[in-house]
């Protein structure tokens, strides 16, 4: 049976495979692509896929423009409709909820319909659904989890905890030692996020937190009050580095890079520079983020980056294919393996580069995380909500007496954002 | 044939008799119009948008004045409207300090084209570049500020990350660039001071702060005037000090408005037009309070001559 299935799979791919070869051939005209990747590494990468598909395509005349990423958040609004390209990079889940309501996206269901898309890339189809419909594709994710200072906790006697007890106990003896638990830069505010997922998502579970992040339940609610007393726990315990609401996210790694800090709630690419600071995979290793209520299934953040077609694009069926060409199994081992994106292939029958921590997010991505996969706090949240929400997760990092005040402000937002 | 010469001179005249009041106007033409298109009309166009509700994708609501309904009772409004008012006041520091070190460095010594040039130099440079020398020096874990308390005896302070200190922090950050531009607007001022009324004054017995203030200070009314005016300017407009040094933060206790107006519409998690005109349209009627005031004294000013 097993063997069965496993050669109708390579069938079904080398079939997949010919038909995609087959229709390439005939593609000729312009391809207008626009990336956000401008960091140098991911760049590169970008180019070289682009290049292979060139090289497969001789007829077609490819044209890409690379966007300063930030600067990109701003300009997509004006190319969607002005001068759109044939295809774009953007964001999963909320992050495109904008523009596929403004009909700026198109309509890719199509494709999420040939199996070898549908099934392979299933664990991230949720997060490009919206209204029942697939509005684009992912070319890449990455785990969220606690990195921290292996030969220090080795030093300290400690080891990876799986529940809040064991967290907060580890915690303590890293206070005693002199350290911080947790490095964190909170200038640029979307940190805070990203431990607030971890502790509501861990304390209510998957659903609860989705429901908070789109309307449905309220942040004045006994639920969110646990999980910010759960918080304040460690607030109270100065478990966190001070000041960090002066830092962004970067300045906040010679903490731990110098031993002050022991651990960092980040996402995967906070690895490169601390390889880059001169720490080596002995010293730097990964767990998931702990249990807090027993019993509540655990569910991640794994941001999603994604290949969009316009509505006003006019290569489309070239565009179709790039994006087909794009998830194949092959292109997303290579693209995220170690020297490129160094993150987490989309496409099941691809595989992740030997890499620790690409190994343990995926282990922990597809097989411990049953509640559910969240996109970020800023990506499952409307941008409005998200920002003053983050604000508020600041303040209250800072200043953990004000909750109450926060709460009620967060709570007058959500009734007028969410009409 | 011959009509078509009639008409000719007929125009030619009609140029040659209006010349002298059309010429200006002419002049004049290019620049009026980019000033109509540039600034007049976007002015009455955030008039009207500010009226309703838009995202900057789909189709714009009329929704009257609920933007400003919502200014109303927006505690971030008021946090950037109160900051707005610090600037305002701390800001004008700039003038008297850039009095004394032009009066400093009014004097003829070896090298002080090197001197005047290194204290005009904070005005040379970007913003930008302003305000992250200020991030370090503040920096609580490495910077030089809390190394400086420290000697002294004096706790450390995490001045931009303090809710009541950041905007101080980032005036005076400002006022370094902005200081020197005061300098320079009363070195040139010094220059045109009369000679003989200094003689005056001091065959009268003026010397030292009344010489000051009797004699040279309404020398440089001028001077004064202009450094007032562009202080004022310069403090409605503080956008890039606080975009660099603290994003508005620390949770949102250092906007202006400016820099809402910019975080409600343009920013990653903005693109409310509408609401951010709304800003935009208060900012202006501040700036439009003060600029009337400048052109009302420039007006009695030529009247008085």
């Amino acid at each position: 049976m097993r063997s069965m299935l496993k050669t109708s799979a390579a069938a079904f791919a080398i079939l997949a495979a010919s038909m995609g070869g087959a229709s390439a051939d005939g593609l000729t005209g312009d391809l207008k692509i626009f990336l956000d990747t401008s960091n140098p590494a991911p760049r590169a990468t970008m180019e070289k896929m682009i290049s292979q598909f060139q090289e497969k395509n001789p007829d077609l005349n490819i044209e890409t423009t690379v966007i300063d990423r930030e600067a990109y958040k701003t300009q997509i609004r004006n190319f969607l409709s002005a001068n759109a390209p044939d295809v774009a990079t953007w964001y999963a889940a909320n992050r495109m909820r904008p523009y596929v309501e403004a009909g700026l996206f198109e309509d890719v269901s199509d494709l999420w319909a040939d199996p070898a898309i549908g099934d392979n890339l299933a664990s991230t189809k949720g997060a490009l659904t919206i209204d029942g419909k697939q509005w684009g594709v992912p070319y890449t994710y990455y785990q969220w989890g606690v990195y921290y200072r292996k030969d220090i906790f080795d030093e300290l006697g400690l080891s990876e905890p799986t529940t809040w007890e064991e967290e907060k106990a580890n915690c303590q003896k890293i206070i005693d030692a002199g350290k911080k638990c947790y490095t964190i830069g909170t200038k640029f505010l979307w940190t805070a996020g990203g431990w607030f997922d971890y502790l509501n998502m861990r304390t209510n579970g998957f659903d609860f937190h989705m429901d908070l992040l789109t309307g449905n339940a309220k942040w004045t609610s006994d639920e969110v009050r646990q999980t910010f007393a759960n918080w304040r726990e460690l607030i109270d315990m100065g478990a966190f580095i001070d000041n960090h609401q002066t830092y962004s996210w970067q300045e906040a790694l010679p903490f731990m890079v110098k031993g002050d800090a022991a651990a960092y709630l980040m996402g995967n690419f906070a690895v490169a520079p601390l390889r880059d600071a001169g720490l080596t995979d002995d010293q730097i290793d990964f767990y998931q983020f702990v249990e807090i209520t027993p019993g509540v299934e655990k569910a991640e953040d794994a941001p999603t980056d994604t290949f969009h077609i316009p509505t006003n694009a006019q290569n489309k069926e070239a565009a179709r294919e790039f994006l087909k060409f794009a998830v194949s199994p092959d292109v997303q081992t290579w693209i995220n393996d170690g020297k490129n994106l160094g993150q987490l292939p989309v496409n099941a029958q691809s595989s992740v580069d030997s890499d620790k921590f690409l190994e343990q997010g995926f282990e922990m991505l597809s097989t411990n995380s049953p509640g559910g996969v969240a996109q970020f706090f800023d990506r499952d949240a409307p941008a409005e909500m998200a920002k003053v929400a983050m604000e508020g997760l600041q303040e209250f990092m800072v200043k953990p007496d004000n909750l109450d005040k926060i709460l009620d402000r967060l709570d007058r937002a959500q009734t007028r954002i969410y009409k | 044939m011959a009509q078509a010469s009639v008409a000719e001179t007929r125009q030619s005249s009609w140029w040659h008799r209006n010349q002298q009041q059309l010429t200006p106007w002419l002049f004049l033409a290019p620049g009026i119009l980019f000033f109509l298109f540039y600034v007049i009309f976007p002015i009455f166009q955030s008039f009207n948008l500010s009226l309703f509700s838009w995202d900057g994708l789909g189709a714009a609501e009329f929704v009257g004045l609920n933007n400003y309904e919502e200014l109303y009772y927006d505690e971030a409004f008021y946090t950037s409207l109160k900051n707005n008012l610090i600037w305002l006041v701390l800001y004008l520091a700039a003038i008297p300090a850039g009095l004394f070190i032009a009066l400093f460095l009014n004097q003829t010594v070896t090298g002080i084209r090197l001197y005047k040039s290194l204290f005009f130099f904070p005005f040379v440079i970007s913003q930008v570049v302003v305000g992250l020398v200020f991030t370090w020096f503040y920096d609580p874990t490495f910077g030089i500020l809390n190394v400086v308390l420290g000697s002294v005896g004096l706790p450390p302070m995490n001045i931009l990350g303090d809710e009541n200190w950041v905007t101080i922090g980032i005036i005076v950050a400002g006022l370094w660039p902005q200081t020197a531009y005061c300098m320079i607007l009363y070195l040139t001022g010094l220059n045109a001071v009369d000679p003989e009324q200094i003689e005056a004054g001091r065959l009268d017995g003026a010397k030292g702060w009344r010489m000051l203030w009797y004699i040279i200070v309404p020398q440089l009314r001028p001077a004064t005037f202009i450094a007032f005016v562009v202080t004022i300017i310069g403090a409605l407009r503080s956008f890039d000090l606080i975009s660099v040094m603290t994003n508005g933060g620390p949770f949102g206790s250092s906007r202006v408005l400016s820099f809402y107006m910019f975080e409600v519409a343009l920013s990653e998690y903005g693109f409310r037009m509408g609401y951010g005109a709304s800003i935009a349209v208060v900012l202006f009627l501040i700036m439009l309070g003060f600029i009337a005031y400048f052109l009302w004294s420039m007006y009695k000013e030529e009247r008085a001559r």
